[in-house]
């Protein structure tokens, strides 16, 4: 304890107070951090979650103009074998008619423009493969079915707010931000294709 | 209001308790002996009614917890199961979920009695703000409470509402989307996100009840306000909250009952939307997705801006600007009984509020869409414009002095309504003069 009739002894104390108070609650932080951080991360998706790997499919029996819906990931894929009239609406697009100008294609850099040639795989060119997920709030776009109405653009409709994609899966009209996303997948084959 | 205590402790019991722990003084002073402004009209029951809706809930959802199966495989059976199977669950859930529709009527027309008598203003604005926390968590809970049975509204609305949070995307790229993964626990909506939301679902209830206890603290501080904006200024203005507040709550309380059991028994799911029992399909989005009838206004305003950070910020917005509400009016008069410049704009807002919640139901195109524009638009300037600009412009009319004076004013005009002729001593019509 400080000697009250010693003002010296008073004042260096208190610097050694303040030092002390500085450094346990400095530590106290430190150590709050790592578990806090636990308690954070485990809500995050956890490792069954990110051993969903990957999801083969065989091609074959979707005849042009059809499209089907598959499951990756816990997300619906849209795979659409598309017309000769569908790719050429999308191939002439132009790009200044795009409100999200970027490809969105996980097989691609993060910059390439969102060509038709971007979005659906060369050689490949019939075969558009999304993730059939509105880039709004999350419905899922009507069009996959003989009946469903497909917009104004003969792609996607997603009734939940009224965004219209294209043939190619790009936002034309509508609150979405972006196109919709193009997952990573291979061609094992002509009729065979690997997702993720 | 501080007033001396009243409390005198008879037995030796109660005298060695209250040397240790005065819990039966708290009690005594505050609930039974408080002094209420005696004017207080039938819109301040519904205090006393939001405390019934809380303790409703949570003795239901208790119920409902010992019975209910938190699992995506299993949530919509063991609801099911609780229907059919479970001594009296039809009644408990149903209770349940009439009772959220409820508890938000009566916090809005609570809410909208506040705005009326300027019940925000000073001394009161940590008690208001601690009202707009309330509806906060009272948002946070239902929604999480409406996804639990997984029935197709259920997973589409968890969908919708937690992709807001991606629109965080626009400000930092990647941002929006880790959060959303994170709130999922996955990459899509599923078994990790119900878990957490029952989780959630069972504590934020009790964070409303520790609220609501602060809220009545900073009640009684200054204690109530009343229909003229006046202060209590003498002890004759004032009656003690038992019997006269208890019995006029409880009457109240009786009717609000009676409207609660009418939906409960006889249209218990009028309130709700019949896609919620489909069970949940992440492959199919309903054609009309709507939420809950308490959240259509605030809906409406998220789809009304063409832009989706911007929806989502306006719509947020639209609570939040509740926050600053107390230093938004810049009138010194509490009451919109005397505030004539205000009046109407108060009622186009309610009037407001209300279409909102029609426009948040339907289609978001065409008239509903400009109507929803302009309905936003006004939303936010009668907060914004009208409420600092009125203030300052507005000649407010004559008030009465006291809260004494305006009972005596009252009943002469009674009076003199009844004898048909002028009351003895008092002026014709003074307002008139």
């Amino acid at each position: 304890m400080a000697n009250p009739n010693s003002t010296v002894d008073a004042v260096d104390d208190t610097d050694r107070r303040d030092f002390i108070t500085v450094a346990a609650g400095a530590f106290a932080a430190i150590g709050l951090g790592p578990l806090v951080w636990p308690m954070l991360d485990q809500m995050n998706p956890d490792a069954s979650a990110l051993a969903l790997g990957s999801v083969e499919i065989d091609l074959s029996p979707i005849a042009v103009g059809q499209a089907i819906t598959i499951m990756w990931r816990g997300k619906p894929i849209f795979i659409r074998n598309r017309a000769e009239g569908e790719i050429q609406a999308a191939e002439t697009t132009q790009i200044s008619a795009l409100p999200d100008r970027f490809a969105r294609n996980e097989n691609l850099s993060e910059d390439a423009p969102a060509v038709d040639r971007n979005r659906a795989g060369e050689g490949h060119e019939n075969w558009l493969v999304v993730i059939g997920i509105c880039t709004h709030l999350g419905c899922i776009p009507r069009g996959q079915r003989v009946g469903d109405s497909k917009g104004e653009f003969g792609g996607w409709f997603c009734p939940c707010h009224g965004s219209h994609y294209d043939t190619a899966g790009r936002i034309r009209k509508g609150p979405a931000p972006r196109n919709m996303e193009v997952p990573p997948y291979t061609f094992l084959s002509d009729t065979r294709i690997k997702i993720g | 209001m501080a007033h001396k205590s009243n409390y005198v402790p008879h037995s030796a019991f109660e005298k060695w308790l209250d040397e240790r722990l005065p819990v039966v003084r708290l009690m005594k002073d505050q609930f039974i002996d408080f002094p209420t402004p005696r004017n207080l009209n039938y819109w301040w029951t519904f205090g006393g009614i939001l405390i019934f809706c809380l303790i409703a809930q949570i003795m239901t959802g208790v119920v409902l917890a010992m019975h209910y199966v938190a699992n995506e495989a299993l949530a919509f059976q063991s609801i099911e199961h609780i229907m059919r199977n479970v001594n009296w669950g039809w009644l408990i859930r149903y209770t349940h979920a009439v009772g959220a529709s409820m508890f938000f009527a009566a916090a809005y027309l609570h809410m909208f009695r506040g705005l009326y008598y300027g019940s925000y203003k000073a001394p009161r604005e940590i008690l208001w703000i601690l009202g707009v926390v309330i509806l906060l968590l009272m948002i946070a809970t239902s929604f999480m409470g409406y996804s639990l049975p997984w029935g197709q509204m259920s997973f589409w609305a968890v969908t919708v509402i937690t992709n807001l949070f991606s629109s965080f995307d626009s400000v930092i790229p990647g941002l929006g989307t880790r959060i959303v993964q994170w709130v999922w626990g996955g990459f899509s909506v599923g078994n990790p996100t119900l878990n957490r939301l029952f989780s959630l679902h069972y504590l934020l209830p009790f964070m409303i009840a520790g609220v609501v206890a602060l809220h009545i603290w900073a009640l009684h501080v200054p204690g109530n306000n009343n229909p003229t904006g006046i202060d209590v200024k003498r002890s004759s203005e004032a009656l003690p909250f038992h019997p006269y507040y208890s019995i006029k709550d409880g009457f109240a309380l009786a009717v609000f009952a009676i409207v609660f059991a009418a939906f409960v028994f006889y249209a218990p799911n009028y309130l709700g939307h019949s896609d919620n029992y489909i069970p949940a399909d992440p492959l199919v989005t309903p054609t009309h997705i709507v939420p809950e009838w308490y959240f259509l206004p605030f809906y409406a305003i998220l789809r009304a801006i063409p832009s989706k950070l911007f929806g989502v910020v306006g719509m947020f917005g639209a609570i939040a600007v509740l926050f600053v509400v107390p230093w938004l009016d810049s009138s010194p008069v509490r009451s919109l009984r005397y505030r004539p410049l205000l009046k109407p704009f108060f009622w186009a807002f309610v009037a407001t509020c209300v279409v909102l919640g029609y426009l948040g139901a339907m289609p978001p195109e065409g008239i509903y869409l400009l109507s929803a524009r302009l309905a936003t638009f006004y939303y936010f300037a009668f907060f914004l414009v009208v409420l600092p600009v009125v203030g300052r412009v507005e000649t407010p009319t004559q008030m009465p002095g006291s809260i004494t004076e305006d009972i005596m004013s009252n009943e002469q005009r009674r009076r003199a309504a009844l004898e048909g002729g002028t009351p003895s001593g008092a002026p014709a019509a003074p307002e008139k003069r």
